[in-house]
């Protein structure tokens, strides 16, 4: 069914700035120490005064189809749940920005810290179907945190993008979704700051979901975590994919190269798709790749993939690793503040 | 600060892409856009034309006294950027440390907002340069 479907290029960002965990404890009267490990979180990406999920989203985008022509675009999906407009789509402002529009399909899709894996989906069922010859998929946030809540410890900034059509490099084998109405978090209409369920979150929302889904395509596909390479698992925290890729039978190594957030925070949308991205860095044709996302509200979607002979030559040209590392700037929780609009006069 | 929204849109390819135009006729390259070739004139032959996105730093400068809408992002650089075809154009330069903004200094495009109307106006979005 999706024979000879999957991604033929991809892109992350990962904006400049970055706070230490230890920094914002230190505001807030709390044991940096004991949340980073706790988290295991150390720091997290910034999205800069000038920077919005739509800004992160058209960087990741042009990565994604540099090879590529954009003209040949016929669906563009833009997922986040930092939008800047509540009404006016990011994809119409990203399909002009890389030069896909105007003869395409395009809308803003949300789904808490999965809106991007469902576009891909939906790419690769419109590529298969003939529908469209390339459909872009973008996971992209500025995730918010409310001052002093322990989101605010976690929630980081980037976008992953990625160009899905025929004769991929990173071929998809197959795909299994799980989804409940289950109200872990939400933000309502006008409200800044998310709200959450605090320990709900973890047994009957994230492991409830990624591991229902990861089984749910395990069985589809007749495989088990052996016979994959790399795991990645949404990352709302460093811990939660580790213990979740445990309890499906994946080694810790396995899971290492896709495990971002420690570095950048929860990147939302974007946290499984820069995982991805990390893993397409350094995959090797043949070996197979176990990816689930999961948004709060709340849903899995579980995707496997085998990377082609073309990898190698599509790699993006800075890898996620070389991101995180390369040409940072720490800022104080004040000029942290003053970025992320977190003072009433900005 | 009120824009005319107009305005904003009629040059979101400029700003988004950095599409200019070449005069056919002389082949030389123009940002932004041009309806007349100032050299042919009347015998000129305009067309849009993809700027490149690479650059060098030609001169700079860096605004202390920023003016509406921006004083938030004070100090900040300006530049004058000139492309790799020779076009050159104004723009802020983001990303970059001060050591690294210089004459000379290779850059490249970033999409970036530029301005907004207000917490419920339109959002202007843009070229911007870094260092690279
Ligand atoms: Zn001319």
């Amino acid at each position: 069914m999706f024979k000879n479907v999957g991604i033929i290029g991809y892109g992350a960002v990962v904006p400049r700035m970055r706070i230490k965990l230890e920094e914002i404890a230190r505001v807030w009267g709390k044991d940096g120490a004991k949340v980073s490990a706790g988290l295991n979180v150390r720091e997290k990406a910034v999205a800069a005064f000038d920077e919005d999920s739509c800004t992160l989203a058209v960087e990741a985008a042009r990565i994604a189809v540099r090879n590529h022509d954009a003209a040949r675009i016929g669906a563009l999906f833009a997922g986040s749940e930092s939008k800047p407009y509540a009404v006016k789509p990011t994809a119409s402002i990203v399909a002009d920005a890389i030069g896909a529009s105007p003869d395409l399909t395009a809308a803003d899709l949300e789904f808490a810290c999965k809106a991007g894996t469902v576009g891909m989906q939906a790419c690769m069922a419109m590529v298969a179907s003939g529908m469209v010859d390339y459909g872009l998929a973008i996971g992209s946030d500025t995730a918010q945190g409310r001052p002093a809540d322990a989101l605010e410890f976690s929630s980081g900034s980037g976008a992953a993008a990625f160009l899905i059509g025929k004769n991929p490099i990173v071929e998809l084998i197959d795909t299994f979704s799980f989804t409940t109405d289950t109200p872990d978090f939400w933000r309502r209409q006008h409200a800044e700051f998310p709200q959450h369920a605090g320990r709900f979150t973890g047994e009957p929302a994230y492991f409830k979901h990624v591991l229902s889904a990861a089984k749910g395509l395990f069985e589809k596909t007749g495989t088990t975590a052996k016979d994959y390479d790399f795991a990645v698992f949404h990352q709302p925290n460093g811990k939660f994919p580790l213990r979740a890729g445990e309890m499906l039978g994946f080694e810790k190594e396995k899971i290492k190269q896709g495990l971002i957030t420690p570095f950048i925070g929860n990147t939302y949308s974007a946290a499984s798709m820069i995982g991805l991205a990390s893993v397409l860095d350094v995959v090797k044709p043949g070996q197979k790749i176990f990816v689930v996302s999961y948004g709060s509200g709340a849903g899995s979607d579980a995707l496997a993939f085998e990377a082609k002979k073309g990898i190698e030559a599509a790699r993006q040209p800075e890898a996620v690793f070389d991101l995180i590392g390369r040409d940072k700037v720490y800022v104080d929780y004040a000029v942290y503040a003053k970025h992320r609009r977190k003072l009433k006069t900005l | 600060m009120r824009h005319a929204l107009p305005l904003i849109w009629r040059k979101s390819l400029e700003r988004y892409r950095l599409i200019g135009c070449s005069c056919e006729n002389c082949g030389t390259d123009y940002f932004p856009p041009r309806k007349v070739c100032p050299k042919c004139r009347r015998k000129g032959k305009i067309a849009p034309k993809q700027m490149p996105t690479e650059g060098k730093v030609y001169s700079y400068s860096l605004v202390h006294a920023a003016p509406s809408g921006f004083e938030f992002e004070a100090p900040y650089h300006v530049a004058i950027v000139e492309l790799a075809n020779g076009v050159r154009l104004l723009t802020q330069i983001v990303d970059s440390d001060a050591a690294k903004v210089k004459i000379g200094a290779p850059v490249k495009m970033v999409f970036r907002k530029i301005f907004e109307d207000d917490c419920e106006g339109v959002i202007a979005y843009g070229y911007k340069f870094k260092a690279v």
